[in-house]
């Protein structure tokens, strides 16, 4: 995840708190989801960025997970969703994330 | 896992679902954006 | 109707491993590590690489985008030491060479370059046709000793070429931040590949046409050139017209993020078509600050940084004569606003309002030309596959509507996609970089219609969050 978004990211949680917080991702590579809910959860792996050994400890889904499309209002879902679902392997795309949220940061 | 009144990083890809896409989809579940991005990784 | 026609292209490649660490990742990171500077020298690859390079002979016209599914990957690993610079319609020129042409784009006098680099600037581009001796008795070599010492003050960067230091680049203005040594390096580049490739272009003709018969030139890059009051003013288009020697032309840039130079290509025939010129030239020059983009995944993977080339294209654009191919000015496809954000609208409008004004359906189209980037860039960066994800996209819509099956998506793609192998050079890649590729093809009766589609980032000049593309047919 790029250093400005890690940035301003750690900022909003900072000043909001973490508590109640969730990512929701939208890419379309198994390994950008990775990167993404690694350096959320545990900091930035590439020691990078503002988030270098900052473990915010938050948990990523992405909007295609079941759980997470079975809650959306179905126009939206339509509108948003649909086309990306039938474009994307969502089990390959989506399969770092739940070892990630198992893990205790 | 209920979105509802969850506050939501909304992190989005071009070519995949945009940050403005997931923050209307969670929203119209109830939860609360904080954040919203999309990136382009080319 | 008379649509106008794509009469010829020139896509080109520089060698520029001396210039990655000025691109926009690399050097960022090396302001805040210099260190980093060695793990970074030590994955330049060297030219002769370079040139045997699968995806870059693939640009320059020696091989077909779908000729790299035979390749084994890593291409990096497969390199074809038969290949070589000169390609089918366009050069890939050495890192000597490019100095020498920044050197003759430079009209502010910033640069300085050894008498060594200047020479064989000289030999090689006279022997490549594309520019003759003669245009470098004006250049005078550096003195002894101005480089380093003008380097030493602060006022100038350095130049790198093969491990030492053969040249600087000094700013024009000591507060003026559009005027630093680093932008306007970036723009000297884009500007001198856009010139590379008009001049190759203008060698490609040169028997039917001369530069004085070029009416209109249209820039679509990347950079911005402009001063503090105006860091965006732009027309970079008439400075590349007047250093590949064009006189009687003008021109604009287009600016739309990465769809600029198709939007160029469709701005440029609208002109054609309208009557308003017979003849105009589209030119892009290279991206300096896309240099090295990916590189920290290649240092770390112990890869060659592969984002070592700065690339240029320029297409010609005539009037039409019933001969193909044309640009169907009728089926272009705008990414309207009220798409919003969503990826179905997107899709909707780039691929089938064009094919559908046309009546076609999608397995009539051969080919789709979208973001072309080169996936042995991006996939180490965990940046994915960008073309397949875009076949992916345009299959799947067209499996919702019925038109192919889901169980054929997979063949639709195999048939009507290709690899790709554009340098991560943003607007080279989104589509323009096929268009070479589709004449080619057309002209030889092996491709009837190939869809162009673009497609720009807006939302990253955080001016708006809507994305935007532009697409149109082009056909035999």
């Amino acid at each position: 995840m790029d250093l400005e978004g890690q940035g301003r990211i750690k900022q909003v949680v900072e000043q909001a708190g973490a508590e109640n917080v969730i990512a929701v991702l939208g890419a379309n590579s198994p390994t950008a989801v990775e990167m993404t809910a690694m350096t959320l959860k545990s900091g930035d792996p590439s020691y990078a960025g503002p988030l270098a050994g900052v473990a915010l400890g938050i948990p990523s889904f992405h909007i295609l997970e079941p759980e997470i499309t079975a809650q959306v209002d179905p126009s939206l879902y339509e509108r948003e969703l649909a086309l990306p679902l039938m474009a994307m392997d969502v089990t390959e795309v989506t399969a770092p994330l739940k070892t990630i949220r198992e893990m205790t940061v | 896992m209920e979105l509802k009144g969850k506050r939501v990083l909304a992190i989005g890809e071009r070519d995949g679902v945009s940050g403005a896409a997931i923050e209307a989809c969670v929203r119209s579940a109830g939860a609360e954006v904080m954040y919203v991005e999309t990136q382009c990784f080319v | 109707m008379g649509f106008p026609v794509i009469t010829a292209v020139a896509n080109v490649l520089a060698h520029a491993p001396g210039l990655v660490r000025y691109g926009s990742k690399p050097v960022r990171d090396l302001r805040r590590d210099p260190g980093l500077i060695d793990a970074l020298s030590a994955q330049l690859r060297s030219y002769d690489d370079a040139v045997a390079y699968g995806p870059n002979q693939v640009y320059i016209g020696n091989l077909e985008p779908e000729a790299l599914r035979a390749v084994p990957r890593p291409w990096f690993g497969a390199l074809d030491r038969r290949a070589t610079s000169d390609g089918a319609f366009g050069d890939l020129i050495s890192e000597a060479e490019l100095l020498g042409v920044l050197r003759l784009c430079d009209r502010a006098s910033l640069m300085q370059l050894e008498e060594g680099v200047l020479e064989t600037a000289r030999e090689r581009l006279a022997r490549r046709k594309l520019v003759p001796a003669v245009e470098f008795d004006g250049q005078k070599p550096a003195p002894a000793d101005a480089i380093r010492s003008v380097i030493k003050s602060g006022e100038a960067l350095p130049l790198w070429l093969d491990g030492r230091v053969a040249g600087s680049l000094a700013r024009a203005h000591e507060e003026d931040e559009a005027l630093t040594a680093n932008v306007l390096l970036e723009n000297l580049a884009a500007k001198a590949t856009g010139v590379l490739a008009l001049r190759r272009l203008l060698a490609q003709e040169a028997g039917r046409l001369g530069p004085d018969d070029v009416e209109f030139v249209i820039a679509g890059s990347e950079e911005a050139v402009g001063d503090r009051y105006q860091r965006g003013g732009g027309n970079l288009a008439k400075a590349i017209a007047e250093s590949a020697g064009l006189t009687r032309a003008s021109g604009f840039d287009v600016k739309g993020f990465c769809a600029s130079t198709l939007y160029a290509v469709f701005n440029a025939a609208a002109l054609v078509q309208s009557g308003v010129f017979s003849r105009v030239v589209v030119v892009a020059g290279g991206s300096l600050a896309k240099l090295g983009m990916k590189y920290r995944a290649h240092v770390a993977k112990h890869m060659p940084i592969l984002e070592d080339v700065l690339a240029g294209l320029a297409i010609l654009i005539e009037r039409g004569n019933g001969s193909g191919p044309v640009v169907r000015l009728d089926t272009l496809g705008l990414h309207g606003i009220a798409c919003g954000s969503s990826q179905q609208k997107a899709v909707e409008a780039l691929v089938m309002g064009p094919l559908g004004r046309a009546g076609y359906r999608l397995t009539e189209v051969d080919r789709y030309a979208t973001e072309m980037h080169n996936p042995e860039v991006t996939e180490p960066a965990g940046s994915g596959d960008v073309p397949r994800g875009n076949y992916r996209l345009i299959a799947a819509l067209g499996a919702m509507r019925g038109e192919i099956s889901r169980d054929g998506i997979a063949e639709f793609i195999a048939s009507h996609g290709m690899p790709g192998y554009a340098p991560t050079q943003g607007h080279i890649a989104s589509a323009v970089c096929y268009v070479a590729h589709a004449l080619r093809a057309m002209r030889a009766g092996k491709m009837k219609r190939v869809l162009f589609m673009a497609k720009g980032s807006l939302f990253l000049g955080r001016m708006t969050e809507l994305s935007d593309g532009v697409s149109f047919l082009v056909e035999a």
